[in-house]
């Protein structure tokens, strides 16, 4: 039994474990059957050129994790950006780790997806934002909409703040051979509202995992989001990360995403901006080394005049990886005084590695500034001579300027661990030491 | 200050196709339809050897295979291809000497046109092979050619006289089945030019052909051919006009140019087919594969203007097989109205130290859409390879489109590929600083277009470059406020 058939012949299964008044069960129904028509996306599809799932569906996933697996809190520590004080909402093979998490209900919601679909007072919420954002036409989104039950809910009310950053913590243990997770987070971040979240998937042994997630971002007027994506998981761990972020008027919205592990990882992320005056930020960091594969998908959709959009993506291959970079921002006709930018800069290190760019603009308004660069090259010799010759080692120098190549990406990271974390990722992936941080 | 916006839009819009009129010659056309018996048919018409109606059908049979591509950012009424006759010949066809002797009626044509044979003949020291309803009229200035043997004829000509270097050349840059519209293209091509130009030997002027497109629901089916030997230089040039129809009617060439070891080949387009009217209505499906192959040290330069035609579907491509080949490709391409264009190019570096360089300029306006489409390849091979691209977009108003669809593909570390695109109007600051000095704005307007497409016209010859921003004008003039 192929992995579709084995999904959809499960939903029935899934769904009896749930409360079917619940109006969310029609919402998982029309889901289900649209990926029972549509399938896993193939690379005959314009938007999977680049990227096949045909490995993944040859896998026996398990769907349902079958038992609970308590972690002690100092082997999952390093996962954690445990330098500061954050809310955590942990799950361990899909589960709620009650443990491990820290949630508050004092002025904000930072609580679980699960709750927020059983509690009266969660419901209007629900009926208000729940997949108001993610595509009901996409075949994996879909899918995850379908076994929607669990996740991150997060809700800041107007004005309000929560006192420190949020982390979700996706942790696989290992214990199913082959497992699969549907996590399905919500937040919603009302208007003047400000949020910092760190979203950071960690499978544990070499066991295969394959992650579905998908997240929805509401920003109201005013409101801030910032959302980082920390990639650097197992090199059996396949995720795709599907985000969609609604912005209202004068929002602003900035994901990073940091790919330096994992074995496949596709990431869409869609913007769209459904007011005036919004911020978009879309920024990236890929090292890749291995067989690794990343491929980033970006959509930035300009409704209403007046936006900003950003997106800057950096990508290092290495051995035999595949970077993919699609990048697409559509502009519509009354969406006049867009300022548009998309930067996709790539070093090859090796002949066996690949970069597929496909960058594009959709424009139907005429007076906007949109542009977009892509690079694809080598590090610079001189620069290298000019290192080498002051007495810094070829393999400190190269990572010198990596680090430089990329650093256009952190300065934005306006948690200061955070970057500091990043900063020792990125020099971990390198192999070396430059004694600093930037 | 002399147009508000509001008037230079009308003005635009009731800019009739100029070059719209319809010239009465009997023509000798087959019945509409498409089945092996017309392919055959045409193949006898023509006089062919077995081997080329047996290559006819080869490609026929694989055309009726294939499925209409619908990838192309365009939206359009299919062609019915069993209503469209394919084949279309001027009836008097006899040998001329001098123009004298030519169908008064054709002249005038041409006069309309505004090419003047003499004229070009005198002082562009241009050969035109004139090909009119898809059979070549008249030749000049082969007799120069000859003596530095250099072949420049029609290809059903080159197929009766030279059928060693058709046999050798043809289709294999652009294979028989390589899309739906050149396998349609290489079953039932009706004609086309053949150059030949020798080891070593530059070609002393411009070679040139005009395509038109005349008998009412005649499918236009060119095939274009040139080979440069090694060290030869050539500088092709191709202009179109059409007259105006309601009914849409298609064009679906095949250019194929071969630059051995150490050649070159300019090729140049103005394209400015029959865009159909103001409500959309009528035009031309213009579906063409152009593509080039460098070997060793060869050099092929694509240089389009495309004003014309409803729905362009097109992307000059240069194969650069041989280490240290360089491809080229600078583009206009103009939308207006209802217009629909989707164009860029293929640079495909295979050999090593390949250079490709992309200029495309973009400008829409009405309510057209206009797309940049092209593919940037390194094979893993090909070290050093270096491409820049360069797509930039103009906006004239906000009923348009621009798009840019870009595809890069590199898997070789040492490459070295740039790409950057941007869409803009053109600035208030840019027409006030103008208007300040006292230029006009429609003057103003004019001088920006012509700055934005500098790069492209200062590639087009002396000739062409003229005619190319005449066409800019008439396409552009008062559609920016």
């Amino acid at each position: 039994m192929d992995l579709k058939e084995k999904l959809v012949s499960s939903f029935l299964a899934f769904e009896d474990g749930l409360d079917l008044d619940n109006p969310v069960h029609e919402v998982r129904s029309a889901a289900i059957k649209n990926f029972e028509e549509k399938g896993f996306p193939s690379k005959k599809e314009e938007a999977w050129k680049y990227t096949s799932l045909n490995s993944i569906q040859k896998v026996d996933f398990s769907i349902f994790p079958k038992k609970e697996t308590a972690l002690e809190y100092k082997d999952i520590k390093k996962y954690f950006l445990h330098e500061i004080d954050t809310y955590k909402i942990v799950f361990v093979d899909g589960v709620y780790s009650s443990y491990l998490s820290e949630t508050t209900h004092d002025g904000v919601d930072v609580c679980l997806m699960s709750s927020a679909f059983s509690k009266p007072m969660f419901r209007q919420v629900i009926e208000v934002y729940f997949n108001k954002a993610a595509s009901k036409d996409e075949s994996l989104t879909s899918l995850n909409t379908a076994f929607s039950k669990e996740g991150a809910y997060i809700y800041i009310p107007k004005n309000k703040m929560p006192k420190k950053p949020i982390q979700i913590l996706h942790l696989a243990t290992g214990n199913e051979a082959a497992l699969m997770l549907q996590p399905r987070n919500l937040v919603v971040a009302e208007d003047n509202a400000e949020v910092q979240i760190i979203e950071r998937h960690q499978s544990l042994t070499d066991n295969e995992v394959f992650t579905n997630s998908v997240t929805e971002i509401f920003a109201g007027k005013d409101a801030i989001v910032d959302y980082y994506k920390v990639q650097n998981d197992a090199s059996t761990a396949s995720l795709v990360d599907n985000t969609y972020i609604s912005q209202k008027d004068s929002s602003v919205v900035r994901v990073h995403t940091f790919s330096l592990g994992g074995k496949l990882i596709r990431n869409n992320l869609n913007f769209y901006q459904n007011g005036e005056r919004i911020d978009s930020t879309l920024k990236g960091v890929t090292i890749l080394g291995d067989k690794q594969h990343v491929d980033h998908h970006t959509l930035v959709h300009h409704a209403q005049p007046n936006c900003e959009s950003h997106q800057d993506y950096k990508g290092i291959f290495g051995d035999s990886s595949t970077g993919v970079f699609n990048g697409k921002i559509i502009v519509d006709k009354i969406a006049q005084k867009t300022d548009a930018f998309q930067q996709n800069n790539n070093i090859l290190l090796s002949d066996k590695a690949t970069i597929n760019s496909k960058p594009q603009l959709e424009i139907f308004a005429d007076d906007v500034k949109c542009s977009h660069g892509c690079t694809i090259g080598q590090l610079d010799e001189d620069a290298l001579f000019y290192l080498r010759s002051r007495g810094i080692p070829q393999k400190e120098a190269k990572a010198l300027l990596m680090y430089a190549f990329a650093n256009n990406v952190l300065e934005s990271v306006r948690i200061p661990e955070l970057k500091a974390r990043i900063n020792k990722l990125i020099a971990d992936k390198l192999g070396v030491r430059v004694g600093f941080d930037l | 200050m002399a147009y508000t916006e509001e008037e230079l839009k009308k003005e635009l819009e009731t800019k009739e196709y100029e070059y719209g009129f319809y010239t009465d010659i009997e023509s000798d056309t087959l019945p509409k339809g498409l089945n092996e018996d017309i392919v055959i048919a045409i193949s006898k018409k023509k006089n062919e050897p077995e081997w080329m109606t047996e290559w006819r059908l080869e490609a026929f049979r694989a055309w009726q295979e294939m499925e209409e591509p619908e990838w192309a950012n365009v939206t359009y009424k299919k062609p019915n291809f069993q209503d469209i006759s394919y084949y279309s010949a001027p009836n008097k066809k006899p040998k001329y000497n001098s123009l004298d002797e030519v169908d008064p009626e054709l002249l005038d044509t041409f006069k309309k046109l505004g090419i003047s044979i003499d004229e070009q003949k005198k002082l562009a020291g241009v050969a035109v092979d004139i090909v009119m309803d898809s059979v070549s009229v008249a030749t000049t200035f082969k007799k120069t050619l000859a003596e530095k043997g250099i072949i420049f004829c029609s290809i059903s000509e080159a197929i009766q006289e030279h059928p060693e270097l058709v046999k050798k050349h043809l289709g294999t840059v652009v294979p028989k089945k390589d899309n739906f519209y050149a396998a349609l293209n290489s079953a039932v091509f009706s004609d086309g030019s053949f150059c030949y130009i020798p080891k070593g030997v530059r070609c002393p002027m411009e070679l040139s052909t005009y395509f038109r497109i005349n008998q009412a629901g005649t499918g236009q089916f060119e095939r274009t051919l040139v080979v440069a030997d090694e060290g030869s230089y050539v500088s092709y040039l191709e202009g179109c006009t059409a007259p105006s129809r309601d009914e849409n009617q298609l064009h679906a060439a095949v250019v194929e140019l071969i630059a051995m070891d150490d050649a070159e080949i300019k090729y140049s387009t103005v394209q400015n087919w029959f865009p159909g009217d103001k409500e959309g209505k009528g035009g031309v499906f213009n579906f063409v594969t152009k593509r080039g192959l460098c070997e060793k040290n060869a050099k092929i330069s694509w240089t389009q203007v495309e004003t014309g035609s409803a729905v362009t579907w097109k992307y000059p491509s240069c194969v650069l097989k041989g280490d240290n080949s360089i491809g080229e490709f600078y583009s206009i391409a103009v939308t207006n109205n209802f217009q629909q264009a989707d164009t860029g190019t293929k640079m495909i570096h295979l050999g090593k130290n390949t250079k490709s360089t992309i200029i495309s300029k973009g400008i829409s306006a009405g309510q057209s859409q206009n797309s940049y489409r092209g593919l940037v390849q390194v094979s893993s091979r090909a070290d050093n390879a270096r491409n820049f691209s360069q797509c930039d977009s103009l906006l004239m108003g906000n009923r348009c489109g621009a798009h840019t669809f870009p595809y890069i593909e590199v898997k070789n570390k040492s490459a070295q590929i740039e790409h950057e695109a941007t869409t803009s109007k053109i600035g208030e600051d840019q027409i006030f600083y103008c208007n300040q000095r006292g230029i006009d704005t429609e003057k103003a307007i004019a001088l920006i277009v012509n700055g934005f497409s500098k790069e492209v016209l200062n590639k087009l010859p002396m000739e062409f470059a003229v005619e190319a921003q005449k066409l800019l004008e008439i396409s552009l003039e008062g559609s920016v406020g």
